[in-house]
């Protein structure tokens, strides 16, 4: 995970624990939202809520291993590359997160030019 | 080189990294320093990690030193016991203990360990109240045992385990409170901790998990403690065992840069050169270490420093055992899933065993051993070199010794059960009678066990398990069908799965999945999902629901649209509604500037286009107005559709309304393997379309037709009829039995009429209508479920459940963009 951004583009989201084990939340920014995911092994992901097949709410999804199955039509996405897994083609991206012991935080610098 | 006037090299704190560093040091270079301690303990060195041993009794205090007075006396060095340094004064170079003994150094090493936390609920400071990290805590927890009644431990780390068991070991009730849904989640993955906590468990120990401390009761000393949903656990003693913090604040004071720890470069050196921090006070590339192994590997390097040497330290790899008698646990390294990295699982629920390794570019980067730990330290030591291990790769798991062994037996589960399990749930058959039928009468195919034994001869679905019991007893000679596999997860179809799931009395999904061998370590969308409803149709007391197992709509209770946004539709018994409870819902649409209100083919009204933020607001104005969910979107019992009857048609035979209202309201909120739709007519006119239901009523003169079986979805079938019962008592009774053979005997997902194909329906009608007392019994374990099922989600949502699924976590970035 990339932890070399400027402080002042990480976004403080909440903490570990808002977040259900093998579950996700949204965190809403200026160009949509984020889905923040907590494998089992309380590894911590943000990827775009937006399916690459047909838009679904990935946050939505079941969380199984690195991965999330896609509420509307089963897709697998990986969390860690964004990328759909098996046979189907598309990607999402990724968000960088820091997790300081249990603080949350992800990095929007991207979006901040962009709303600007 | 030799040195005339040896230097001063003083060392704060006595443990076992100090300890380590001279004895490397005295090897290297003895005679260079004139070396003195001080040591907060008023004691010698002595080894930390077998605390636990002499808490539990199966060591001595004096069995642990590793260094005594002699070692002190013949290497020269000044041992100041019971001596706490208070000030480290750099530019005198002098340190100055409580106790008013002052040193003068030339180097001198900070190796103050680390404090243990203690969380600052109240009453935290009340006499028996303890921490776990000296020989002084051990002899206030072995005084306090003596009382015997109960210790409270709050962390279920590798220190509370040990401590809970010790303290069980000298007799005391032991409860251990931890915030985490899993135990040792650090450096266990859910499986292992599993197993560990049902080892726990059996010895006694209580582990309640997801839980809060909120304070510590007592006046005077220790009583209880109170957690944060209000439970209360009386005890005479709690042992916090929570995480250490670096012991770093005399540094900082000194003004030696401190982060979470002191700060030290590759060799060990603090921001001053003339001191060196060790152990667990030091941060090394931004990494505080808790274990020996890699204070060890430190020590080196800082003796090496100091002998004038240039040996630099990299940072560790580390592992952890616990050290609990008779549980072998073994975990290293990143034991996480993630891309680009495969996992080889192993788990052999006869023996308690669960090994898995994770591999990343055919190497191993993490381990996690439960049951059988032998290979621990190989499998470590190839992590460490980084070793390639593709040509191992089929039989790496194995173990070392074990290069060129064979695969699991697909049938060791099987093997497991004892001879009075019931493997036919229809004809109540168990394997030992089965094994005895075989071997005596001499069978060797399945129509002749089914004959003899009429195991597996009604509904079929303990085939899977009838077929290994039989490769079990005849071996090679026998040659079972193959199963379809419930997912890639496992071997087991969903019938094995179910049966085995009774037959042994699992009751949590990481059971199931120890137990019955999952091949992955969490399961997938496919197979968490089955079992998940498995489980709270078998145990519909004891399981607790898994909600990150259930799709959304199950989730949330809503069902999600393409848009991302759901529809709600409430409940309308048997498809009657009126002026009132329109009246609601109308002024909730106009509330909610609900986009599309439309009646369903299930005689009741949707909701669509409600954002996810929005629904708890909708249900409690439903539900003010008497709306309880309509589970549209459950895994359960949908609607029962009506037609008038007798009350308004001139047709009408008998009350087919009311039966239908009072179905519904008998069976709401109940789960069944696929969606359950009913309908009753008032004749055989058949206005409600009942005859292409799941389940359907058809009333005539004499009673009620039941029906069931229909499709009128991807595939349409007529039903198949049931049988003719007089009464509505009977109908209903009859609709709630099949109901609940249904639920106990389908596969997940399958639809009532696949499942009737599937055992055919005369078995079904055997089962229900022939056969009163089953019927009964069935009738009565739905009865029992429903009293834990009958729950309004969408109140218990308004009341505040899961809040967290309704709102976003965070909003961020916009008022920034703003300004
Ligand atoms: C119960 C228990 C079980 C453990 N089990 C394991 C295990 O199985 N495997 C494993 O690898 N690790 C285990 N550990 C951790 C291991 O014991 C520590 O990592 C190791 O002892 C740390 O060594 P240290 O020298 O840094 O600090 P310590 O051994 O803690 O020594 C620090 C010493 O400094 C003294 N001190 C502190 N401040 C001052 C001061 N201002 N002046 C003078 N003296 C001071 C302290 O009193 C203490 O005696 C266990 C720890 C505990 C408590
Ligand atoms: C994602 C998939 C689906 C969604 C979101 C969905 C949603 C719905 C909803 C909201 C209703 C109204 C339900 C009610 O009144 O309780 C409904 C009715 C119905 N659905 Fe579906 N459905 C889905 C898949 C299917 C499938 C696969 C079938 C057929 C096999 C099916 C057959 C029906 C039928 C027959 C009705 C009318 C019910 C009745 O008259 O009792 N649906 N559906
Ligand atoms: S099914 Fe029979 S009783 Fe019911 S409305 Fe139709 S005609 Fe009337
Ligand atoms: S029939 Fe098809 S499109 Fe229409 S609601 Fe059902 S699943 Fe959706
Ligand atoms: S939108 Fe995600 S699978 Fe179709």
């Amino acid at each position: 995970m990339d932890t070399n951004w400027p402080t002042e583009n990480w976004h403080s989201i909440g903490d570990i624990s808002d977040i259900p084990l093998r579950g996700a939340r949204c965190v809403r920014t200026p160009q949509g939202k984020i889905a923040v995911f907590r494998t089992a092994e309380n590894e911590i992901f943000a990827i775009e809520d937006h399916c690459p097949h047909k838009g679904g709410p990935l946050s939505q999804g079941i969380v199984h291993g690195t991965a999330v199955t896609c509420p509307l039509h089963n897709w697998v996405i990986s969390l860690e590359t964004g990328k759909a897994l098996g046979a189907d083609d598309g990607a999402v991206r990724t968000i960088p997160v820091r997790n300081d012991g249990g603080a949350l935080f992800i990095a929007l610098e991207s979006l901040m030019i962009a709303a600007e | 080189m030799a040195h005339q006037t040896p230097e001063k090299l003083v060392i704060v704190g006595n443990g076992m990294a100090p300890g380590r560093m001279l004895e490397e040091l005295f090897e290297k270079a003895k005679g260079r320093y004139d070396v003195t301690i001080f040591n907060a303990e008023p004691r010698v060195n002595y080894d930390r990690i077998m605390l636990s041993p002499v808490l539990s009794g199966e060591k001595a205090y004096t069995d642990i030193v590793i260094h005594d007075d002699a070692w002190y006396a013949t290497n020269g060095v000044t041992l100041h016991k019971g001596a706490k340094v208070a000030q480290i004064d750099r530019a005198a170079r002098t340190v100055t203990a409580e106790n008013g003994i002052t040193a003068t150094y030339d180097k001198l090493v900070i190796a103050t360990g680390s404090s243990p936390f203690i969380i600052p609920v109240p009453g935290h400071q009340l006499p028996g109240v303890l921490a776990y990290r000296d020989l002084d805590d051990v002899e206030k927890m072995l005084a306090g045992s003596r009382d015997g009644g109960r210790a409270i431990v709050i962390g279920a780390g590798l220190l509370g385990l040990e401590a809970a068991y010790g303290l069980k070991r000298q007799g005391m009730d032991v409860t251990v409170i931890h915030l985490m849904p899993t135990i040792m989640e650090r450096q266990l993955d859910p499986a292992a901790a599993y197993l560990l906590e049902k080892a726990l468990t059996e010895r006694g120990i209580e582990i309640v998990t997801k839980a809060n401390t909120k304070r510590i009761l007592g006046e005077t000393k220790v009583e209880g403690i109170e957690l944060e949903d209000g439970r209360i656990i009386g005890g005479s003693m709690v042992v916090m065992a929570v995480g250490i913090r670096p012991a770093s604040n005399l540094a900082k004071e000194a003004g030696i840069a401190v982060n979470r720890g002191i700060v030290v470069d590759d060799g060990m050196m603090t921001s001053d050169a003339a001191v060196y921090a060790l152990g667990e006070c030091a941060e090394h590339r931004g990494t505080c270490y808790g274990l020996v192994a890699p204070l060890y590997e430190s020590a080196r390097v800082l003796a090496d420093r100091l002998a004038g040497g240039e040996a630099e330290y990299h940072g560790s790899v580390t592992n952890t055992k616990l050290k609990v008698t008779g549980i072998n646990l073994f975990s290293a390294g990143d034991f996480a899933d993630g891309e680009g990295r495969e996992e080889i699982v192993l788990r052999d629920a006869t023996a308690g065993v669960y090994k898995r390794l994770v591999l990343r570019d055919n190497r191993i980067i993490g381990a996690v051993l439960y049951g059988e730990t032998s290979d621990g330290s190989w499998f470590f030591d190839l992590m460490k070199k980084g070793a390639d291990i593709t040509a191992m790769r089929e039989t790496l798991i194995f173990g070392q010794a074990y290069q060129g062994g064979s695969p699991l037996d697909p049938t060791a589960a099987v093997a497991a059960l004892p001879d009075d399990a019931e493997i036919c749930g229809c004809n109540g058959v168990c394997k030992g009678k089965i094994v005895a039928t075989i071997t005596g009468k001499g069978l060797t195919s399945l129509d002749e066990v089914r004959a003899h034994t009429k195991a597996s001869a009604s509904c079929g679905s303990c085939t899977g398990l009838v077929e290994q019991v039989m490769s079990l007893t005849l071996g090679e000679a026998y040659n079972p069908a193959a199963v379809q596999p419930m997912c890639t997860c496992t071997e087991l179809g969903h019938d094995d799965v179910r049966r085995l799931i009774k037959a042994k009395g699992l009751k949590t999904i990481p059971a199931v999945m120890q137990e019955l061998e999952w091949k992955t370590s969490c399961g997938c969308a496919k197979c968490r999902p089955a079992l998940n409803y498995y489980l709270v149709s078998d145990w519909p007391d004891e399981y607790a629901d898994d909600y990150q197992s259930r799709f959304i709509n199950e989730r949330v209770h809503a069902n999600i649209q393409k848009d991302g946004t759901y529809s709600v539709v409430p409940r309308m018994w048997g498809g009657v509604t009126n002026s009132g409870e329109l009246r609601a819902i109308a002024d909730v649409v106009d509330k909610f500037e609900i986009p599309m209100v439309k009646v369903t083919g299930g005689q009741r009204i949707d909701l669509l286009g409600i954002e996810k933020e929005d629904l708890p607001a909708v249900w409690a104005d439903l539900g003010k107005a008497g709306f309880v969910s309509g589970q549209a979107y459950a895994k359960g019992l949908r609607t029962v559709k009506t037609c008038v009857g007798s009350d308004w048609c001139r047709f009408g035979t008998q009350d087919s309304t009311g039966l239908g209202i009072r179905i519904e309201k008998f069976m709401w909120g109940s789960w069944t393997p696929a969606k359950l739709k009913l309908a009753v007519s008032g004749c055989p006119r058949n206005c409600a379309e009942a005859t292409c239901k799941d389940i359907g009523v058809i009333c005539v003169d004499s009673g009620f037709e039941i029906h069931f079986a229909g499709a009128a979805g991807l595939d349409i079938k007529g039903t198949e009829v049931l049988g003719l019962v007089r009464t509505e008592d009977e109908a209903l009774e009859h609709i709630v039995a099949l109901t609940q053979m249904y639920r106990e005997q389908a596969r997940y997902l399958e639809r009532i009429y696949k499942w009737t194909k599937r055992i055919g329906v005369e078995e079904i009608r055997r089962q229900i209508m022939d056969d009163a007392e089953r019927r009964k019994a069935f009738f009565d374990r739905f009865v029992f479920s429903q009293k834990f099922a009958q729950v309004d989600p969408w109140s218990e949502r308004v009341s505040g459940k899961d809040k967290h699924e309704f709102r976003p976590m965070a909003t961020v970035g916009f008022s920034q963009a703003a300004e």
